[in-house]
């Protein structure tokens, strides 16, 4: 693989030892994948936070690194961590857990990483542009930034997407090059999809269809920016896809629409099967909504519904701590907490110990949490639309 | 005493030798794994149980979370990681974790490393030029 001078300055140990070690795993996987050479990158998302996913090993591992000087030079965004850092007291969270989060978190703060934690780092300023080549990790935002920024990454693991952060680098290889980003099938859609939860179905449908593909849907109404962010959670979550096209939606979509490709017909049907294989009926009484992490957008509309009113059931909402912030200045935080919902920021449903906290069954608008909610925390789920979360929540 | 010697494709570079033990199932080193003792943990797995440090561990690739290359530089540092390992064809998560714990590396052998090669063989590796010669008693 070719390196410039200033790779292979970093590779000689030039810079030190942990961008050493950061440039040998980058031109290892470049090696392993026949890459030809690197790629300066525009940003980084960073995951494997959680120190419930984690645990010691990691954060063994980044406390060294930290310790030795490592520092990001490209903005790098981190996904959610195991806990709401400033609330987490309030959530049923042990001391020993807190204590060892801290201290992950500590870790990536030493390296400069963005101090707000969040699966949408496309909603709180790491937005790269059109062909921007970048190092994510975070199923759902490879998806997003690949499909929808049209920036280009790899599915990237958290050591890697760390090297990739340290060096300002990544191997060209896979999503990098332009002729492995052709749509595998076209996904026709049949009926009018709306909304999140339907977005959400219809990825995750299409994904454990068809598993690693690159769909191209077509006849898909314009979705809103709600929608594609579960549209792509839905589709890396069942079938590890990192890129999709959408006809008059996407930005790359123009090159592929005069060439065919195996057709795949998406009826409702489909989704309403797929939704009840992965929702269970009764017995849940805890909404959570902001998998992945609300927008404001969405927290206005929770706000909206339930201002002025009381909470029968545990509802809370998912964001990242910038856009908690913004949601306190414009008044939805405060509309939300008196109806004695909650809002929760740095963490998630899916990646903080749910069962320790006393969640016992959810309700959500999203596919990826029914997916692994069940698995990572023993807890079912039920899927409902969010308009529906809210009437649970009110007891309508 | 028979040998073998098989040619592949170095990843990482390094001498070691040890006894193989080998699994026709991927593994997963997150999940997968007590880090502590090196032993296998993975529920259903053929080798559940089995202690691989020190050990040339040869599987067909790595799954599962990426945290795995974490706990593989974890057993490195605790002495309990294997000596070498060797893939059918490696992925990013064996590599990324053989290259911070520092654990030679070898895929892509001229015959299927685990249909010619028996927990037991002894192995040495020279992952440098991408060679690995097994020694089995007859």
């Amino acid at each position: 693989m070719f390196l410039n001078k200033d790779e292979e300055r970093m590779l000689q140990g030039e810079y030190g030892i942990i961008v050493q070690k950061s440039m040998k795993i980058l031109v290892t996987l470049g090696d392993v994948f026949g890459a030809e050479r690197m790629a300066k990158v525009k940003s980084v998302h960073v995951n494997g936070i959680s120190y419930k996913n984690i645990g010691d090993p990691a954060l063994e591992f980044l406390e060294e690194w930290a310790d030795n000087g490592a520092k990001t030079r490209v903005h790098t965004t981190i996904n959610p961590s195991g806990m709401d850092m400033e609330r987490w007291r309030e959530f049923g969270i042990s001391e020993a857990f807190a204590n060892k989060q801290i201290r992950i978190i500590n870790a990536f703060k030493r390296m400069k990483t963005c101090k707000s934690l969040s699966c949408t780092p496309y909603l709180i300023g790491n937005k790269p542009q059109l062909n921007d080549h970048i190092a994510w990790a975070e199923s759902s935002a490879v998806a997003f930034a690949n499909s929808i920024l049209g920036a280009k990454t790899n599915r990237e693991g958290g050591p890697a997407a760390l090297a990739s952060a340290i060096t300002g680098r990544t191997s060209m290889f896979g999503y990098h090059l332009d002729e492995n980003r052709n749509p595998s099938h076209e996904i026709y859609i049949n009926e009018p999809v709306n909304g999140v939860l339907e977005h959400s179905t219809l990825g995750y449908h299409v994904g454990k269809k068809l598993g690693h593909c690159i769909p191209f849907f077509k006849n898909l109404k314009k979705p809103n920016i709600d929608e594609l962010k579960a549209l792509s959670a839905g589709l890396a979550a069942s079938g590890s896809v990192a890129l999709y096209h959408i006809y008059n939606v996407t930005p790359e979509e123009k090159k592929f629409r005069d060439k065919s490709y195996e057709r795949i017909d998406i009826r409702k049907r489909d989704l309403t099967e797929t939704l009840a294989e992965l929702s269970v009926e009764e017995g849940n009484e805890h909404i959570c909504i902001g998998c992945p992490h609300c927008s404001m957008r969405e927290i206005a509309e929770i706000a909206r519904r339930v201002a002025g009113k009381k909470v029968k059931c545990e509802l809370w909402v998912f964001t990242s701590s910038i856009i908690c912030k913004e949601a306190k200045l414009k008044g939805y935080f405060d509309i939300i907490e008196q109806a004695g919902g909650k809002m929760i920021s740095d963490t998630c449903m899916v990646v903080s110990p749910m069962r320790a906290m006393g969640v016992r069954g959810v309700i959500t608008n999203s596919c990826k949490a029914a997916h692994y909610i069940p698995n990572t925390c023993e807890i079912p789920v039920t899927l409902k639309n969010v308009d529906n979360c809210i009437k649970v929540a009110l007891g309508k | 005493m028979k040998k073998l010697k098989l040619y592949g494709r170095g990843i990482i570079p390094g001498r070691v030798q040890g006894e193989a033990i080998v699994t026709s199932q991927p593994i997963s080193f997150f999940g997968g794994f007590d880090p502590e003792k090196g032993t296998i943990i993975e529920r259903g797995h053929e080798l559940k149980g089995m202690n691989v440090t020190g050990k040339i561990l040869i599987f067909p690739r790595g799954k599962g979370s990426t945290v795995g290359s974490y706990v593989i530089y974890s057993m490195k540092k605790k002495g309990t990681a294997p000596a070498a390992i060797i893939n059918i064809e490696t992925e990013p998560i064996i590599a990324a974790g053989c290259v911070i714990a520092n654990i030679p590396l070898i895929d892509k052998l001229n015959e299927n490393p685990i249909k010619v090669i028996k927990t037991g063989d002894w192995v040495e590796v020279f992952a440098d030029e991408g060679i690995i010669e097994v020694k089995r008693e007859e």
